[in-house]
């Protein structure tokens, strides 16, 4: 028997291979595993996201020169890629430090739960890497279906089983949508390679399947990263489900969404980037402001963060604008390492501000509210302190990493000729300093009544030590991260 | 003369039910079922146009449609099953406690 493909190809996807098979592993260790010994588990997992990551290069060097495509070209390995893989696995071992409190007190078996983690993570990994259609929809199902059932792990938590069923019937939904739409493109494109549909795509005029296809397509993909009008799922499932799924929800799945954004919408849809441009401005506008308006009601800080992170998306979008609008004077394409520089700073950023949130010993399941966190800097001054660098990170003020993700994607949106957007999200951002600064007063101004709950995790205490380290570093001194980011474009 | 265009102008109408379904029914086993007709929509689009192209990679893609549909049904179901175990109800909006 022949393979259709030289096996050196299998190299290419090596921290993947890993990773699953480790995954797999795990959960069958699990089945003999008592509770309250879980935590090996745990540690196992995240050992086994550092293999996967250390052989990253190492799938880079053997595979040959970059960008390597494989299986066909169903998957590329090239610097973009890479960055987001290291993105990824970053947040999965996050969320697993996060965890090992969390669910190892809790009543529910952790096994299955750091096994569906690390499963989630071989799907992201591979959404870097498609540039397939077929590739990426079964990557994006592979994260998807994992991910409904950690929303829904704590079952007999109604908030939990609410937020599952929320999250899967629109993300199903959402994947049918884009998949109609992957279908139109099919029939209008004749193939699913995204090379090949981008070559069709400027040889051929304009057509009505081709323009449905994109359509839906984007909305498919709008959904994925909770932009508005198809957001509605977000605040709900960040609300109910537990709180190191909602932090991994809100960072984790994002950015392999937005490496697939990317990845479809330039260099499979590249050459009519003018036609579906202005449906992201719209839903850009609308998304920052939903988002942080929404935000301003809020009590519960899960589903702040979790409004929060819409307008995030929304910002977000503005560098898929400015990426769209082309190269400028020099030939230098701006946006998208602006997205990259941000989303870095995102994940650090939001990871942190939940992490604290995980820290905060709520009265009940998912009711973690702004006033949970009064007086906090009296008896934890540190944590109150990183708090407050995640907040000032996340409202976009320096020199924190949040600044210099929104300064360079505003600039980047003024450049590419979307003035007004760049103006609106400034704006916006003003308006997030209120809903911020909510949590900030708490900690700071306001008198803690009774005892203050709160876990003394080393762990998750760890973890947010590295967040902050990040988010200043990259505030501080972001020329390095910018030079990386710039070296890790789509082609 | 069976054209392509009549499969696509089925899974059309196809497709719109299960969205249509999605968006108004409330009962979640329906939802289910109606994610299940966008799915179908998505495989006749895709045979159709294979068939139209002389292309196998839209045949291959219907196959892993299905067995996606298949996970997605499984773990559709078992959500239902433990939100029935909860609340003693399939329906979403009676389910529902977060809101605003």
């Amino acid at each position: 028997m022949t393979f259709p493909f030289p096996a050196s190809d299998l190299l290419v996807i090596l921290p993947e291979l890993v990773l699953t098979q480790l995954a797999l592993g795990i959960l069958l260790w699990a089945t003999v595993v008592r509770k309250g010994r879980e935590a090996t588990l745990a540690w196992v997992s995240i050992a086994s996201l550092a293999a996967a990551a250390v052989l990253i290069p190492v799938a880079a060097r053997l595979s040959g020169p970059l960008p390597r495509a494989a299986f066909g070209g169903m998957l590329t390995l090239d610097r973009f890629s890479i960055f987001f893989k290291v993105l990824v696995l970053l947040a999965t071992a996050v969320t697993i430090l996060f965890s090992l409190k969390f669910v190892g007190t809790s009543s529910y078996p952790g096994g299955e739960y750091y096994a569906l983690l690390l499963f989630s993570a071989v799907g992201m990994l591979f959404m870097a890497s498609g540039t397939h259609l077929v590739s990426i929809y079964i990557a994006l199902e592979l994260m998807a279906l994992s991910q409904y059932v950690l929303a829904g792990y704590f079952k007999r938590e109604t908030k939990s089983v609410e937020a599952a069923a929320k999250y899967f019937v629109l993300g199903a939904f959402s994947s049918g949508v884009l998949l109609y739409g992957i279908s139109l493109v099919y029939g209008a494109a004749g193939s699913l390679d995204l090379g090949d549909v981008a070559r069709s795509l400027a040889a051929t005029p304009r057509s009505s399947l081709l323009g449905v296809g994109i359509v839906l397509t984007a909305s498919g993909m709008l959904f994925k990263i909770a932009s508005a009008p198809f957001h509605v799922w977000a605040p709900d499932v960040y609300e109910g489900a537990p709180t190191p799924i909602s932090a991994f929800f809100s960072v984790g799945p994002k950015l392999a969404a937005y490496a697939i954004f990317a990845r479809i919408f330039f260099v499979g849809f590249g050459p009519r980037a003018g036609d579906w441009a202005p449906v992201l401005a719209a839903s850009a506008a609308l998304t920052m402001v939903v988002g942080n308006v929404g935000a301003l009601l809020q009590q519960n800080v899960k589903r702040m963060l979790g409004y929060s992170s819409i307008g995030h998306a929304g910002y977000a979008l503005l560098g898929l604008l400015a990426y769209a609008s082309g190269t400028d004077a020099r030939g230098e394409n701006f946006g998208l390492w602006a997205i990259l520089i941000y989303l870095a700073a995102y994940l650090l950023m939001t990871l942190g501000a939940f992490g604290l949130v995980v820290l905060l010993e709520a009265k009940g399941y998912a009711t973690e509210s702004v006033d949970d966190f009064n007086g906090l800097s009296k008896k934890n001054p540190l944590a109150a302190a990183a708090m407050l660098v995640f907040l000032l990170s996340l409202a976009g003020i320096p020199p924190t990493a949040g600044f210099v993700g929104k300064y360079f994607l505003f600039s980047a949106a003024m450049k590419a000729g979307w003035p007004s957007l760049a103006l609106l999200a400034v704006l916006m951002s003003a308006v997030s300093l209120f809903y911020y600064f909510r949590i900030a007063r708490a900690m700071y101004l306001v008198e803690g009544e009774g005892e203050l709950r709160w876990r003394e995790e080393p762990a998750v205490a760890a973890a947010v030590a590295v967040c902050v380290a990040g988010t200043l570093l990259l505030g501080i001194l972001p020329q390095p991260f910018v030079a990386l980011a710039k070296s890790c474009l789509l082609p | 003369m069976v054209t392509v265009a009549h499969y696509v102008g089925l899974s059309f109408v196809l497709f719109t039910i299960g969205v249509v379904g999605v968006l108004i029914r409330r009962n979640l086993l329906t939802v289910l079922m109606s994610i299940e007709l966008i799915l179908n929509a998505v495989n006749i689009n895709l045979v159709a146009f294979a068939r139209q192209l002389g292309d196998l990679t839209g045949h291959v893609f219907v196959v892993f449609v299905i067995a996606v549909a298949a996970g997605e049904a499984a773990i559709g179901l078992a959500i239902v099953v433990s939100l029935y175990r909860l609340k003693s109800t399939v329906s979403l909006d009676d389910a529902s406690e977060m809101k605003g």
